[in-house]
């Protein structure tokens, strides 16, 4: 038997070398890559909406590009997903939340403006959990999505459709937002990369907001030189994004090849603690040995304010998030309540109609942390860690280049067996939330499975728009380890 | 109201002004007043997910202004806040405003009150957007009472900037002339159009009564709704009477919103849970800290025009006008510069004062047009006020051309010839038509030869009407003597 791969199995950068060569177009391609989700997703339940229609003409026009000898982006004809949460216009866009059924953005996020300019074919958008809380994806008003490597477990979350969609062959790559370890965290368990980049160098313009000092648009690709590649092509300044950085849109695959040999990489010792599963710890120690044979220089490092992180997360972000959301009131766009006596009545009932429990959970926790004569215990409070855990960054890269941590405690979760114990869900997002909090880039992956064959991620972290570090070093790993294992779900399909 | 009494009345006021940008605060939609419901909305103002605000650098700009002109401190870093409520009208339910860190804290406004300067002090000026406009159909406008009730979105996002005075007005009377101050130094700043009426200046005061002296404040109350000056006024006269009486009478007074009824001529009190609001303000995460290059701002401040209370003292001293004269002509930009264009053509000062601030102010008032809206120029007035200066035309005759200009935008000169307004000063020819009167009065002369020196007045006025209003006056009453008493 050759290869079982089909070409929405390969990573970008090799479908961008086919169809710059002329061997196949990006028509088979997106046809790969329907004809997968037509497959699997079924089982996997990766998406919300599929855009098949509009995919099969955009891969014509790059294909009608390509035959015309114009040199094709990058992203050209890659099937991409896009998490539900990310406005795409005349696309319907619901956060996984009630509230937005059938909601159709009148514009687009310039994350999928950028890749659309550039030639990029959308096949669809990604289930999520409900306005992106939620580490598991079944938060999800629609339904939950299944890990791809087990169909029982959780694909991680919040963006845990895209994980999914881009573990499974039905897209190519994803883009995800990340507010405390959205895209790493789902990214580990179904083994792909997930990169989410310094706070400010990708617009949040259309990310809808969950909670918007945290939020960050972030990558599922297979390898990361992808990951290089997406981020590259939707990073850089926004006149539309007052948080955004300036500059122009970074090169990050120019120093991909340049190795680990010299880089002071610090291991968190956090990372070794209570809660983190043996499976994670021997795959972590044994992703430290290579990059120590690789060259880098390991050593010891901590962040000390980490064991605060968890609290002034769970602070911040419902704090932010109860305004966010205040919007969802029925008055001009989504789910309105019927025959409301008054306007109070229709924003109570369509507010209370429209979220689920886990969204008026954080509403509720965030709309006391900022009242009167609260807020300076809470709020207040939760902005000093905040400052400490930047400080505590700030500290640490004084003797480290990267600081390495697994992404997530565990591996792949039971469906269902946290869904009733918020705080043990809130712990899966342990080591991807101080990230978060100092807007600092991180990358997750894959570094092998555990006892059960569920993939584990390697957390690298960098300092600030030092992703070219991160990702140099995640590369030299992922080409070092030469992990090729695919889910079970692919194989069966395969053989 | 009686100042010597043993109580005095404690004004702070807080004006919204809606700054005339091109565009929105946030967002790229052309800010104008006017248009058809919700033409000038995007996903932005109308706080559709995932949209983000960007703040307009020429409202930051504007407010710097307002708030150089007031003489306060522009912050080297202020903060955007989140202020917090439900309401149909604002897009996000939450306003985007500044809070404990504004742009502008610490200046002044000098009023004039019965030829005494009074310093109100302003404790800040600062930014933040405006609201979208509820409309509820065939009610009484209270929302429980309204079958439904429109939006439009047109003003969500507008720039405002709200002023806030410190508690240093004492009466209506300062109110009033704070507030006529602040609109003529707006618009000579050119950062409004301060239109009350269209609500592009909005203002609620905060009233209290306390005795004379005391260094504590009485009960505040807050008065909101009133759509102009005059209002204010109003409503602050009222609401000072009725605490008075209040305080005279015993009865306690409540810290409260009152709602000005402009056809009642009374404050009425607000359902106090209307305003119980925990606004949960914390800092916008969306904007950045503005932090404005010091550079820019004396930038901003080498370009500000000249205000109307410098302008006051200029015009004072240059053209020796009385104040009343001096207040409307430097009041506003528009009639100062077209004053001073006049003067620069030659007018007469004096003259030329007098010529605008009655006959000209007169026909602008009478067909209710701005003088920018007008056909006359300042050298129509140069041009007036030279040929009356000179004798060509009779003041009744510039009365004349200055209306014939006002309607039709004709030069002075032009009209004077096609309307035949030259005085006639040629003796000869005026010598002929007083001989032709005498002729045919000769009883009024002869009244006037024995001693009725009153008749003299008939007289000159049959040459005028014989004359077609052109004769010299002064000179036809000369001839006239000199012909009746030579006995000629
Ligand atoms: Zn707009």
């Amino acid at each position: 038997m050759g290869d079982p791969r089909e070409p929405c199995d390969l990573p970008a950068h090799e479908i961008a070398a086919r169809l710059a060569s002329g061997e196949g177009s990006a028509g088979q391609v997106v046809e790969s890559s329907l004809a997968r989700i037509e497959a699997v997703d079924g089982r996997v339940r990766s998406f919300l909406a599929v855009t098949a229609e509009q995919a099969r003409q955009r891969a014509a026009e790059v294909d009608r590009r390509r035959v015309a000898g114009e040199t094709l982006s990058a992203v050209a004809g890659i099937p991409l997903a896009l998490k539900d949460v990310l406005a795409t216009r005349g696309i319907p866009t619901t956060c996984g939340s009630q509230i937005l059924r059938g909601y159709v953005p009148p514009y687009d996020c310039t994350a999928w403006a950028r890749l659309q300019a550039a030639g990029s074919v959308l096949v669809g958008k990604t289930n999520c959990d409900e306005f992106a809380m939620g580490s598991s994806t079944e938060n999800s008003s629609f339904h939950p999505t299944h890990n791809p490597w087990d169909l029982d477990a959780v694909p991680g979350g919040s963006s845990g459709g895209s994980a999914a969609a881009v573990a499974s062959g039905q897209a190519v790559w994803a883009l995800g937002t990340d507010t405390g370890g959205s895209v790493r965290q789902p990214a580990a368990l179904c083994g792909v990369v997930g990169m989410k980049p310094t706070y400010g160098l990708v617009s949040r313009y259309g990310l809808i907001a969950f909670a918007s000092s945290l939020d960050h648009v972030g990558t599922f690709t297979r390898t990361v030189r992808d990951a290089a590649t997406l981020l590259s092509a939707i990073g850089g300044h926004d006149p539309r994004d007052a948080t955004s950085l300036p500059g122009p849109p970074p090169d990050l695959a120019a120093t991909l090849e340049e190795g680990v040999r010299g880089l002071r990489i610090g291991v968190l010792e956090e990372g070794f603690g209570e809660g983190v599963e043996p499976g994670v710890r021997d795959r972590i120690g044994e992703a430290v040995d290579r990059l120590a044979a690789l060259g880098a220089e390991i050593g010891e490092a901590t962040l000390p304010h980490a064991g605060y992180t968890l609290s002034a997360y769970y602070l911040i972000a419902p704090a932010e998030a109860s305004s966010n959301l205040a919007r969802y009131d029925g008055v001009r766009y989504g789910h309105r309540a019927d025959d409301p006596r008054d306007v109070v009545d229709m924003m109570t009932r369509t507010r209370g109609e429209g979220f689920g429990d886990e969204v008026k959970r954080r509403i509720m926790i965030g709309t006391y942390a900022l009242s009167a004569g609260y807020y300076d215990a809470y709020y207040g409070q939760a902005q000093k860690v905040r400052t400490l855990i930047i400080r505590d960054y700030e500290e640490a890269f004084g003797s480290f280049d990267l600081l390495l941590s697994p992404t997530s405690p565990t591996t792949a979760f039971r469906l269902g067996e946290r869904t009733d114990d918020p705080m043990a869900m809130y712990l899966s997002d342990v080591f991807t939330i101080p990230a978060n909090l100092a807007g600092v880039p991180a990358i997750s992956v894959p570094c092998g499975v555990d006892e059960r064959g569920l993939p584990v991620g390697l957390q690298l972290t960098g300092k600030v728009l030092d992703e070219a570090t991160v990702l140099r070093a995640a590369h030299a790993f992922e080409q070092d380890l030469g992990w090729t294992t695919r889910p079970p779900l692919l194989e069966a399909a395969a053989g | 109201m009686a100042s010597n009494d043993a109580h005095e009345t404690v004004i702070g006021l807080e004006c919204h002004v809606e700054l005339s940008t091109a565009t929105k605060m946030f967002c790229g939609c052309p800010n104008e007043f006017g248009a058809p419901p919700n033409t000038h909305v995007c996903e932005v103002c109308l706080g559709h997910p995932g949209s983000l605000p960007v703040p307009n650098r020429k409202a930051v700009e504007y407010a710097i202004r307002i708030g150089l002109a007031l003489g306060c401190e522009i912050a080297p870093r202020s903060l955007f806040h989140r202020k917090n409520y439900f309401y149909p009208d604002m897009p996000k339910n939450y306003q985007i405003s500044q809070y404990d860190l504004p742009l502008c804290v610490g200046g002044h406004l000098d009023v004039e009150v019965d030829g005494r300067t009074r310093r109100i002090g302003i404790t800040r000026v600062h930014l933040e957007e405006d609201t979208g406009k509820t409309v509820h159909p065939g009610t009484t406008g209270r929302i429980a009472e309204a079958e439904y009730a429109l939006e439009d979105y047109n003003r969500a996002g507008v720039p405002l900037v709200e002023i806030v005075s410190e508690p240093d007005v004492r009466s209506a009377e300062e109110a009033r002339a704070y507030l006529t101050e602040l609109r003529a130094t707006l618009l000579a700043l050119g950062v409004s159009d301060v239109r009350m009426e269209e609500g592009s200046l909005r203002c609620d005061a905060n009233v209290s009564v306390r005795s004379r002296g005391a260094a504590e404040l009485g009960t505040k109350v807050e008065i909101k709704n009133m759509n102009s000056i005059r209002s204010v006024e109003r409503a602050l006269l009222f609401e000072e009477e009725r605490q008075r009486r209040a305080l005279a009478e015993g009865t306690p007074l409540v810290q409260e919103t009152r709602h000005w009824d402009e056809d009642a001529g009374r404050t009425l009190p607000l359902r106090s849970k209307e305003y119980a609001f925990d606004y949960r303000y914390f800092p916008e995460p969306d904007i950045p800290p503005l932090e404005p290059d010091p550079a820019w701002i004396e930038e901003i401040r080498a370009s500000l025009p000249e205000l109307p209370a410098e302008r006051r003292a200029r015009f004072a001293e240059a053209f020796d006008l009385p104040p009343a004269q001096v207040r409307v002509l430097a009041g506003s930009t528009e009639w100062a510069d077209f004053f001073e264009e006049a003067v620069r053509l030659g007018a007469d000062p004096r003259a030329a004062a007098n010529w605008m601030t009655q006959d000209l102010a007169g026909l602008l008032n009478q067909h209710r047009v701005e003088l920018s809206g007008s056909k006359v120029t300042p050298a129509h007035l140069a041009d007036l006020v030279r040929l009356v200066g000179e004798g060509t035309i009779s003041s009744a005759g510039g009365k004349a051309a200055l209306e014939e200009a006002f309607a039709k935008g004709a030069s002075v000169e032009q009209i004077v010839e096609e309307r035949g307004l030259r005085q006639v000063s040629d003796v000869a020819a005026l010598g002929a038509i007083v001989d032709e009167v005498l002729a045919e009065n000769p009883g009024p002369a002869e009244q006037f030869r024995s001693g009725k020196e009153g008749v003299i007045g008939f007289l000159v006025g049959q040459v005028m009407r014989r004359s077609g209003g052109a004769a010299n006056p002064k000179l036809a009453q000369d001839l006239l003597r000199e012909r009746l008493l030579t006995g000629g």
